[in-house]
């Protein structure tokens, strides 16, 4: 997905802002791929192209053997019921005005999923039930629940559709910690309840990350720099990025955080605007050879569902 | 060690039209010279106000101190007034703060060099150049390159990162004794997060200065405090040595912290253990332990009594409980 860099009077685009850059990954029926990254690094606008709310620049989209990313917004609507997206702020992702039921029952009216309001009333009551909702709190307005609530509240929505995609841009990042493990606890749930729900899992914490995918991808300036499954991440991760994070997030545990190495990355995450030669990674990279400033290296497949786009591995 | 900053039965509350908000209610804790503390609890539970209050920087109205006292240097600082010479002189002198949101707590208008030197120029008594180059050397030692130029750029052009940098800069440019850091790392990612602890950790001891760290993060907790505070709705419910906390924690809030979060270094069979209800609402509180509705091990005694006072288990372990 690029974006036009626009400048000066007559808005004359002078670059592209290369936001994902060649991704290639699949999500099979009943996973959960978490996707990894800092900010900067593509997670979110990857997460809006496979619901096309961007329109990517080049490359196919396969939704449930269908591709879309060309598809005419006409030829898209009949199948925007079958993926949704949890967005990370659950005080600005719900219109203040408007109530609760009315939130989540409004992708039913303008998807015309339900015949009269009786079966609106239903299935809106069944959807807060399916997030452990009090379907009696339907008229209560979004500041009158709390955060953990309204987040339930967004998920409903997000399932009104019987997505067979759900979207989860950083769910958990901005509730308090013990209000994050129902969220999570929930997600799982409802993974198992639905059975064939898949989750595209995007969040900068790995420990979240880990717990609830099968596979983690690992982002870095628009280009996936690792995919591997759940235990490989802790036992056998290969990029030197993927390791530094890992190094980074902090154990709970001062005895083992003795013990534990840490790799420090130098510097920030470039811009997207002057991403640097070769493997993106190398200016941080503390294994860096002359190779590495010079091509960037392709994706490999290093072992079962285990693949790295890294020279030195 | 010696006591450096002894807080001690702080009480602020919220005289506010629907009653009185007891945010911070009879909380005591000291940070002893060269040492890293950490106040650690979910939001509402009164970490904030109660190092607000240290420096005199509750609004009032609606806030008070009601009552308590901080002993700074053999005297308490609350009895100054907070407009005063002798307090502005603490506030940003002796005892500095890095706040949560560097994007809100830089001026946008306002040059890093007119904000670094700001806070110089009224506490330390040199002169304009000695100022400038002062400021170039913090500037050099958080990490900033390029800062003969980069100085007379504006917030805007700094990353989130880097903008914390400089709040640590501003922090330590006076030589404060006490550093308080209010969430300093939470807006940022893992990986700035990891690299700017490091950085003030390092710089702490080589300023020979204390730091009080406010998160919610018990991850971040563990690597560099040597004590903690764990707060719940205007209380210290339980505190003691990192080792203590995280190697036996007895208070059920404090286990049902470390239950709730996922570990990496842990498998995902584990379900999480949220814990049950949400944080109370400090309005009108009840006298009893205002962690009661949430408690799996509430006894009879929970309900009947007065909030549990802090009681002395080994070492320097102390929990407030009735049913542990």
């Amino acid at each position: 997905m690029y974006f036009p860099l626009k400048r000066g009077l007559l808005r004359k685009k002078e670059a592209d802002i290369k936001a994902v850059d060649g991704v290639n990954f699949r999500i099979k029926k009943g996973e959960t791929l978490g996707l990894v990254g800092e900010s900067g690094s593509g997670k979110t606008t990857t997460g809006k192209c496979i619901l096309r709310l961007h329109k990517p620049t080049e490359g196919k989209i396969t939704f449930n053997g269908k591709e879309i990313a060309s598809l005419r917004e006409r030829d898209m609507k009949p199948l925007r019921p079958g993926m949704s997206m949890i967005f990370q702020d659950p005080y600005s992702s719900l219109d203040p005005r408007q109530k609760a039921g009315a939130i989540v029952g409004e992708p039913l009216i303008i998807h015309r999923l339900v015949r009269n309001r009786k079966e609106y009333r239903d299935r809106v009551e069944e959807l807060f039930r399916l997030v452990n909702l009090d379907p009696r709190m339907i008229d209560r307005v979004p500041h009158e629940f709390s955060g953990g609530q309204r987040q339930r509240v967004g998920i409903a929505r997000a399932l009104a559709g019987e997505p067979s995609l759900l979207i989860c841009d950083e769910p958990v990042s901005a509730l308090d910690v013990s209000i994050q493990a129902q969220v999570i606890n929930l997600l799982k749930d409802l993974r198992e309840k639905m059975k064939g729900l898949s989750y595209l899992f995007i969040a900068h914490d790995l420990s979240v990350v880990r717990h609830i995918s099968h596979r983690i991808a690992v982002m870095y300036l628009g280009r996936i720099v690792e995919v591997l499954d759940q235990d490989t991440l802790y036992d056998n991760p290969l990029h030197p990025y993927t390791r530094a994070l890992l190094s980074a997030v902090p154990v709970p545990d001062p005895f083992i955080e003795e013990k534990r190495e840490r790799i420090a990355l130098k510097g920030e995450i470039p811009s997207v605007l002057n991403s640097p030669s070769g493997c993106s990674f190398h200016p941080r990279c503390p294994l860096a050879k002359r190779e590495c400033r010079q091509k960037p290296p392709d994706m490999r497949l290093v072992g079962k569902d285990h693949e790295v786009a890294c020279h030195l591995v | 060690m010696t006591t450096l900053l002894k807080v001690n039965n702080l009480k602020t509350h919220f005289f506010t039209h629907t009653g009185v908000v007891k945010a911070v209610d009879g909380v005591s804790f000291h940070i002893d010279e060269s040492e890293i503390v950490a106040v650690v609890g979910e939001s509402g539970c009164g970490k904030s106000v109660s190092q607000l209050s240290i420096m005199q920087l509750v609004s009032t109205p609606p806030g008070k101190i009601v009552d308590g006292t901080v002993e700074f240097e053999g005297r308490d600082i609350l009895r100054l007034d907070p407009k005063g010479k002798e307090m502005r002189g603490i506030r940003g002198g002796k005892i500095s703060m890095i706040f949560q949101e560097p994007m809100t707590s830089l001026n946008p208008l306002l040059t890093i060099h007119r904000q670094l030197t700001e806070a110089m120029e009224v506490h330390l008594d040199l002169d304009r150049s000695q100022i400038h180059d002062r400021a170039i050397e913090l500037l050099d030692m958080v990490g900033i390159s390029d800062t003969d130029k980069r100085i007379h750029d504006y917030p805007h052009q700094f990353s989130g990162g880097m903008r914390q940098r400089i709040m640590i800069a501003m922090a330590l440019s006076c030589n404060p004794r006490i550093i308080i850091a209010d969430e300093p790392t939470t807006a940022l990612d893992v990986t700035t997060q990891a690299q700017l602890l490091e950085l003030m950790s390092d710089l702490v001891s080589k300023f020979k200065a204390s730091l009080i760290i406010v998160t919610h993060n018990l991850g971040i907790v563990a690597r560099y405090a040597r004590r903690i505070y764990v707060m719940y709705a205007g209380r210290v419910i339980e505190s003691g040595t990192a080792k203590e906390i995280f190697g036996s924690p007895k208070h059920p809030y404090t286990r049902g912290l470390l239950n709730c979060v996922p570990r990496l270094d842990t498998k995902d069979e584990t379900r999480l253990v949220p814990i049950a209800g949400s944080i109370p609402n400090l309005v009108n509180m009840k006298p009893n332990c205002a962690f009661y509705s949430r408690c799996q091990h509430r006894v009879e005694e929970c309900k009947r009594e007065y909030w549990p006072v802090l009681r002395h288990i080994t070492g320097l372990h102390h929990v407030s409980c009735h049913a542990c």
